[in-house]
């Protein structure tokens, strides 16, 4: 007399293929991309884990934001599917696909710079998305509890009353990972995160990211080779829109195909 | 673009209400009082320019449609009691034979008012939502928005025996069996409609104030990142559209109150784009400024064109070239400059 139970029948077995499609976060597969006949992206296939920091490095060109965009929704794939869990992202409107819980950081800080850093960060804030909502939302004690806390990991929690167009380069691409942060995404993508910082806010940035990567997954674009060094588990090279090698810092980087296109020149 | 300091402005809101119901009913008579009432109508739209330009950055040209919409409701149902039970005279010229259809629903008070607040809302929302979904922006949405304007202007010439034309509706006395051209009804008028705008200034200050309100500044700075941020931006665009809308209707409906006559002209692209101007005189992040925008072109145009009746066009040109030019904030973001002249440091508290 089980049979409100079904999935009690093979237990074990249950728990194998949940962990298994658990531990994959997103899966991209043979995805192409074409403005007008060029291939940004051609049949590219990876997937992510749970919990992985997954760096994408390649030269100009290699189709590492445009794959960004297609995973947050900015591009639609000409063809081929992308996967976040059961959910096929590529025909969902961005809004959705950040609701579901993949959150975008774009290359040049993108943040309000004629509201303050709070204010930033307030409009982040998850499951307020409604015209309704948003004009009976009101600031209380766990909402400022939250907006601190994340202001102490992004080090801007002395800054939290001034407009953000006045933070430096540097801070301002700290805010616009804390404002990914607030919206608490399983999966975030930031694209070149520390361009334009001070070494020491280079080293600051790794530590933020690598405790980020403690609870949720990451994919990180990147330039800079001693950054990705102090980040990486699994770097993904990209070449013409292909994927060229992936491993291990030490696996890619003595990979000869990768020297002769990229590390090389 | 410096952010505009909400703190100050429940203060320049309660100097307007004094301005409006204590000051100006003392001391002007009631040709003046008349005048300003006119001018209010225009800072109704003035308000909904500044919520949907000055906060989210959607530059609308075609206001004058909805004021138009307001203000051709409100005739409509004047014209038709002041001709009962004969046609309005303008389709016995037109050889009209008996009243169009959509004419009807104007017989009744309730529901004119019903339409003055409803057609704006049916006709700003949808259109708003399908423009923005398609991510239709700044630019190509004036350039939309104007044409429509332009379109209406003509549809309502066109149909002459339904509309009015050119001359537009006007010769009528009564609302609700009420003289509205004696001065004790004008008062009466001038009060009803002081009370409305005062309303609606402050709910405009409250709603700018709360979550909404910000995210209409971050649609305006970064629409994209808000997208990013799980908003459906299209939705709040639309909304604040509509809102913009339905004050432009209150406005129209005020006037033609106000002023016993609606045409055309007040709907067209030259109207519209006055409108604008109203707020960017005034400031188009302050509600209170708009107002005072309204007043100011309003008076401003009464005047140079008793004055200098040749030149007063180029007058008020040279004054709105000034302004936008010398001041991008409007003269309330100038008088705040003064008011606050470090920022930075008061930002830092």
């Amino acid at each position: 007399m089980n049979a409100n139970s079904p999935q009690s029948v093979h237990p074990a077995q249950d728990q194998i293929a949940k962990e298994e499609s658990l531990r994959r976060i997103l899966t991209v597969e043979n995805v192409i991309v074409s403005f007008d006949g060029f291939k940004a992206v051609d049949d590219l296939s990876l997937s992510v884990n749970e919990r992985e920091l997954r760096v994408i490095i390649g030269p100009n060109g290699a189709g590492k934001t445009t794959l960004l965009d297609m995973i947050c929704g900015k591009t639609k794939p000409t063809s081929g599917s992308i996967r976040f869990r059961d959910m096929e992202l590529s025909d969902m409107p961005e809004f959705e696909i950040v609701r579901h819980g993949v959150g975008r950081k774009f290359q040049n800080p993108s943040i309000y710079e004629d509201l303050t850093v709070s204010e930033n960060l307030e409009i982040s804030i998850p499951q307020v998305h409604g015209v309704w909502a948003s004009i009976m939302f009101r600031r209380t004690p766990r909402v400022k509890d939250r907006i601190e806390e994340i202001a102490q990991q992004i080090r801007l929690e002395n800054h939290l009353n001034i407009k953000s167009g006045t933070l430096s380069h540097g801070q301002k691409q700290w805010l616009e990972i804390g404002m990914l942060l607030m919206q608490e995404p399983e999966l975030l993508l930031l694209d070149e995160p520390v361009a334009g910082m001070s070494p020491r806010e280079r080293e600051q940035t790794a530590e933020l990211l690598r405790t980020i990567a403690l609870g949720k997954s990451l994919v990180v674009i990147e330039h800079d080779m001693e950054f990705v060094k102090s980040i990486a588990s699994i770097v993904t090279v990209l070449h013409q829109g292909k994927l060229l090698s992936e491993g291990s810092i030490d696996d890619v980087q003595n990979d000869p195909r990768v020297i002769e296109v990229y590390l090389g020149h | 673009m410096k952010h505009f300091q909400l703190s100050s402005e429940p203060v320049a809101h309660l100097a307007l209400a004094l301005l409006l119901i204590v000051l100006l009913p003392m001391s002007l008579d009631s040709f003046w009082l008349a005048n300003f009432g006119k001018y209010i109508a225009f800072a109704f739209v003035a308000v909904g320019v500044v919520l949907v330009w000055g906060y989210c950055g959607i530059l609308s040209l075609g206001q004058g449609i909805f004021f138009g919409i307001g203000g051709y409701a409100m005739a409509m149902f004047l014209k038709l009691e002041a001709s009962a039970p004969e046609l309005p005279d303008f389709m016995v010229w037109s050889s009209v034979e008996s009243l169009p259809l959509w004419w009807e629903p104007f017989h009744y008070f309730t529901a004119t008012v019903a339409a003055i607040f409803l057609v704006p809302i049916v006709i700003a929302f949808p259109f708003a939502y399908a423009i923005f979904k398609k991510r239709v922006s700044g630019v190509y949405f004036a350039i939309v928005t104007i044409s429509l304007a332009m379109t209406m202007t003509v549809l309502i010439i066109g149909q002459q025996g339904d509309t009015g034309g050119a001359n537009g509706i006007t010769d009528f006395h009564t609302l609700l069996g009420m003289d509205v051209i004696s001065e004790e009804s004008r008062r009466v008028i001038y009060f009803i409609e002081i009370g409305f705008l005062l309303v609606i200034t402050t709910l405009a200050g409250l709603l700018l104030q709360t979550r909404f309100g910000k995210i209409l500044i971050a649609v305006r700075d970064r629409e994209d990142r808000v997208r990013f941020s799980g908003y459906n931006t299209a939705m709040f665009k639309a909304f604040v559209f509509t809102i913009a809308a339905v004050l432009s209707s209150i406005g129209g409906a005020m006037y033609t109150l106000q002023v016993g006559l609606i045409s055309p002209t007040l709907v067209g692209s030259v109207a519209s784009v006055e409108m604008v101007i109203f707020a960017a005189m005034g400031g188009r992040l302050s509600v209170t400024g708009a107002v005072i925008g309204a007043l100011m072109v309003g008076l401003m145009k009464s005047y140079f064109s008793e004055q200098f009746p040749q030149t007063w066009l180029f007058l008020l040109g040279a004054m709105f070239i000034i302004v936008v030019g010398f001041m991008p904030d409007g003269i309330a973001g100038t008088i705040q400059k003064i008011l606050s002249p470090k920022p930075a440091k008061k930002a830092l508290l």
